[in-house]
């Protein structure tokens, strides 16, 4: 109980957010035509991975727990502002690349969506009427994108670090170039778009470039951890075919 | 290579806690850039519908969220790593 305990404190701590804004569209930057577009096509993504929630709780022993684990990081990480001493700005991860691997990104599109709505509620980070935007951004390119990369990266002969790695970073820097996007699109009035997508996309990378390196760190550090610890687990979820020895990073 | 990481890890932490530079107000991106270029194109954002960024009730929402978090995490992370092992290794034992 007493290392038990020791564990849980020591996970809050180093999980510990400081109140910071970070990331998320606020509350009232998207016109209500594209808060509502982003809503609909979230909630298809929220639905599906409800579903693949619902078939692989049943088909794989232990998902719920790593549900939780993986849940809980992606909330704690996504309003998690960490400073940038380059540009004097702080920002946080996404955490949905690490989520995507180990749950399936429509899994992992769900557990973003419940961080945000728990954020955009109670944190005021981001809002109820971006929300949509936010899942999209967030959850879905995020997660779609880690997933892709991790295992485009595999099959290319990535060791996995290297693919963890390309999952993490992928994650975080897809998740603001998609916010980007959303923001272009919604505000770029007689501008051209392509303009106005690049110049806030742009803005973002001196922040986001440094951050996005240590996701891909963290998110391959702690895939190769379980790899390392309980390989069984990676078979179990997938993420690997079979247990192998331990490849050089 | 988990040194490399950890190393790496340290750096940026160190980079990020103890380097102050230049006049930074280490405001988050999305005011320095999501809110910034929304009112150079004519939108501006607006206070949450729940409104917990004042005094220190922020403050008291976020160390409250990080802990449920980090015991969530913690909690999933011993049942999974932890208990869960113990059984696979005692398996092993029968099996053997």
């Amino acid at each position: 109980m007493k290392k038990f305990s020791t564990k849980c404190l020591t996970g809050a701590l180093v999980f510990l957010p400081i109140p910071a804004y970070a990331m998320h569209i606020t509350e009232g930057i998207l016109p209500p035509a594209w808060a509502g577009l982003w809503w609909a096509v979230a909630v298809v993504f929220v639905f599906f991975g409800i579903r693949q929630v619902d078939r692989r709780k049943k088909e794989v022993e232990g998902y719920l727990p790593l549900l939780g684990i993986a849940g809980s990081a992606v909330f704690v990480l996504s309003c998690f502002p960490i400073p940038v001493p380059i540009t004097g700005t702080c920002s946080h991860p996404a955490g949905t690349g690490m989520s995507a691997v180990l749950l399936g990104p429509f899994a992992s599109v769900l557990v973003a969506s419940v961080g945000l709505l728990i954020q955009a509620l109670f944190m005021a980070h981001g809002g109820l009427t971006t929300l949509g935007g936010n899942i999209l951004s967030m959850g879905v390119a995020g997660s779609f994108a880690g997933w892709i990369f991790f295992k485009g990266g595999r099959k290319v002969g990535l060791s996995l670090f290297a693919a963890g790695f390309a999952a993490g970073f992928a994650a975080d820097i897809f998740t603001y170039l998609t916010t980007s996007v959303e923001l272009g699109l919604a505000l770029h009035g007689a501008h051209p778009l392509t303009e106005v997508i690049t110049k806030i996309f742009v803005a973002f990378l001196p922040t986001q470039g440094p951050l996005a390196v240590l996701e891909g760190v963290v998110t391959g550090g702690l895939i190769r951890y379980v790899h390392q610890h309980r390989p069984e687990i990676l078979v179990r979820m997938g993420v690997v075919k079979t247990v192998q020895p331990v490849q050089p990073v | 290579m988990v040194r490399i990481a950890t190393w790496l890890l340290l750096t940026l932490l160190w980079m990020g806690i103890f380097m102050p530079v230049f006049a930074a107000d280490w405001a988050g991106v999305d005011e320095t850039v999501v809110e910034h270029y929304a009112e150079e194109y004519g939108r501006s954002a607006r206070d949450p519908y729940i409104n917990t960024d004042q005094g220190d009730l922020l403050l008291f929402v976020f160390t409250l969220a990080g802990a449920a978090g980090g015991f969530i995490a913690g909690y999933n992370w011993r049942k999974f790593f932890v208990e869960e092992g113990k059984g696979e290794s005692r398996k092993g034992e029968v099996h053997a």
